[in-house]
């Protein structure tokens, strides 16, 4: 009898005799929520067309060689299905296709840029404030409480009113609509992150405010901003395009699908289904980005 | 409460004023010089210069706003540079259209939410939960004068069953007939408050029914009717205070929707004050919407408490 099996099952068994097994990797949070997200089916779909848009509108030069200003007078209107004209062409013989790609450039421009930029000003305004508190952040937070008590449509509106027409103006106005929402969602994330525990353990140990802000707080208020960025892209497409529509926007003869709905109006007798298309791509848009949003949301929250 | 109502009044001050400082900085935004329209391009400098004392535009900008703030307090808007009416009157004849408008489709919107959310509330996860998730989504995300063209094109274009544009021009018109011309557009408007109210009272539905007193409630031997009736004690609140806010959003927003079909409203207004760059009315406009807009949230957050015992009257 050896002294080994009389101590009990608890010592020292050779190793070569443990039983095996084989721990999965532990994945990152971010790798998590990427994995959940991509069995979400919803969400892949709506991920995929948005890739798929986006690359056809900057590739428009190479899958449509017309040109979007130019057109023909005696190919106005043609259906869809025409011979050489897939999508039809528009009320000054243009063809759709290539005007719905090439506008989908400016829309998704316009789209973009102001929520950014919204991202950028309103992100650093919002974590300045949350982190800092006190009277910086009354000061930010009831200025940004000024603008909201805009209805936003009504102040994208008002501003580039003002302005005048044009696509540049139309940016300003989205983005200065867009930073408050943002600024107001960045503080009260940072607000809470910052009265956590680590937090003061970090500072106890030594970090310094840049590196509580880059490391502890940045990286925890980030999965909420995104979530909430992705649903402004589709409010900011909605309102981008919305914007051409009455005429604040792009300026003709420039493709953008607002603006392209907005000319295509008297078709909608002859030509009703053309009519529609561009109105058709924003709607696409902006409910993929809702839905990834929702996606996102549901990746994220852990259970 | 009278307390509670004079506070919330008095909160809502400063945010009138901070709405009518931007407002008044439309104009200063404005590209080109406010007097071109009206002086003529060879004009003496002591014309300018008369012209600028009469309109007041020599004085700094905070005497400027509020010689402008005690104008608009006593009603007075400014003339329409387009049609040389005052900008109120213009305003107050487009005003009852947007409201009617903006009234029918936040009760379309509360009907529709209500019930959707109540349904996929209950059924969280269901297919019936799933469509009508799904139509809220839609109802958020589809960009409204999109959806306007769609219905126009459906419904007078190939149905011919409803007007494609406008009030109607007929005064002695029945209240079916006008009614026949709101639809198209109230739908258009209703879509997106629809989406938002049966989100907010899914949520609250399937929130509400996981609660340890409806579990309680259960216990205790309530039939499924009455703990319904405690559902909706617990999110009526929230549902109407959502489409309160939402009502000042529709007035506001309806601008794209009004120019789709005519709506001779605020919007249309808003957008021909645009078109002609009429400041003085898109100014005005702008204000009147925004100040309603305000007003609309004052209104909820004191009606709240008054449905929602459970809101403290801070």
């Amino acid at each position: 009898m050896s002294i080994v099996n009389s101590e009990g099952p608890q010592t020292a068994t050779p190793i070569s005799s443990l039983p095996v097994t084989v721990m999965p990797r532990s994945v990152g949070y971010w790798q998590s929520v990427w994995q959940r997200l991509c069995k979400d089916k919803v969400s892949m779909i709506c991920l995929i067309s948005l890739i798929l848009i986006i690359c056809a509108s900057f590739a428009a030069p190479l899958l449509t060689s017309y040109d979007p200003a130019i057109g023909s007078v005696i190919k106005r209107l043609k259906p869809v299905g025409t011979e050489g004209h897939i999508l039809g062409t528009d009320e000054l013989g243009r063809d759709m296709l290539t005007r719905l790609l090439y506008g989908g450039r400016t829309s998704l421009i316009m789209g973009f840029v102001p929520v950014f930029l919204a991202l950028l000003i309103g992100g650093s305004l919002g974590t300045f404030a949350g982190f800092v508190g006190g009277r910086v952040n009354a000061i930010i937070m009831r200025t940004a409480d000024v603008l909201f008590a805009f209805p936003s449509v009504l102040l994208a509106v008002a501003i580039a009113g003002a302005l005048g027409a044009g696509v540049g103006n139309a940016l300003v106005a989205l983005t200065i609509v867009l930073v408050p929402p943002m600024i107001r969602i960045t503080e009260s994330a940072t607000t809470q992150v910052r009265a956590l525990d680590f937090v003061e353990a970090a500072r106890a140990s030594g970090a310094g405010n840049l590196t509580i802000i880059r490391v502890h707080v940045l990286g925890n208020i980030l999965g909420p901003v995104l979530v909430y960025a992705t649903s402004l892209l589709s409010v900011a497409i909605i309102m981008a395009a919305g914007l051409s529509f009455i005429g604040l926007g792009a300026k003709p003869p420039t493709a953008e699908w607002g603006l392209m709905l907005n000319t295509l109006r008297a078709a909608i007798y002859s030509q009703p289904l053309i009519a529609a298309l561009p109105g058709v791509f924003i709607f696409i848009v902006s409910l993929s980005f809702n839905m990834l949003s929702d996606g996102l949301r549901s990746a994220m929250e852990v259970s | 409460m009278l307390g509670y109502i004079l506070k919330r009044l008095l909160h809502a001050v400063p945010v009138a004023l901070a709405v009518s400082v931007i407002c008044f900085s439309l104009v200063q935004l404005a590209p080109g010089d406010p007097l071109a329209v009206v002086l003529p391009a060879d004009a003496s400098q002591e014309t300018v210069d008369a012209v600028k004392a009469q309109y007041g535009l020599d004085r700094p900008l905070v005497v400027q706003y509020f010689i402008w703030l005690g104008n608009v307090v006593t009603g007075d808007f400014g003339k329409s540079i387009a049609t040389g009416r005052p900008v109120l009157s213009e305003i107050s004849n487009a005003i009852g259209y947007s409201l009617s408008l903006a009234f029918l489709a936040s009760l379309m919107a509360l009907i529709v939410g209500l019930s959707l959310g109540m349904l996929a509330g209950y059924t969280i996860g269901s297919p019936v939960d799933k469509v009508a998730s799904a139509f809220a989504i839609s109802g958020v995300s589809i960009p409204h004068y999109w959806l306007g063209i769609v219905l126009v094109v459906i419904f007078s274009v190939q149905l011919n069953a409803l007007p494609a544009m406008g009030a109607g021009t007929n005064p002695d018109a029945g209240i079916l007939e006008r009614l026949r011309f709101m639809i198209l557009p109230a739908v258009t408007l209703a879509a997106m408050p629809a989406g938002i109210v049966t989100r907010s009272v899914r949520a609250l539905v399937a929130e509400t029914l996981a609660r340890d007193f409806v579990t309680a409630l259960r216990a205790k031997g309530l039939t499924e009717v009455q703990i319904f009736g405690h559902v909706v004690k617990n999110s009526a609140p929230t549902a109407l205070a959502v489409i309160g806010v939402q009502m000042g959003y529709l007035m506001a927003g309806s601008i794209l929707v009004e120019t789709v079909f005519s709506w001779p409203g605020t919007g249309l207004l808003l957008n021909s004050a645009i078109l002609t760059r009429d400041i003085p009315l898109l100014q005005g406009t702008i204000l009147v919407l925004a100040l309603f807009f305000v007003a609309m949230n004052l209104i909820v957050d004191i009606l709240q408490p008054l449905f929602d015992p459970r809101i403290k009257r801070i």
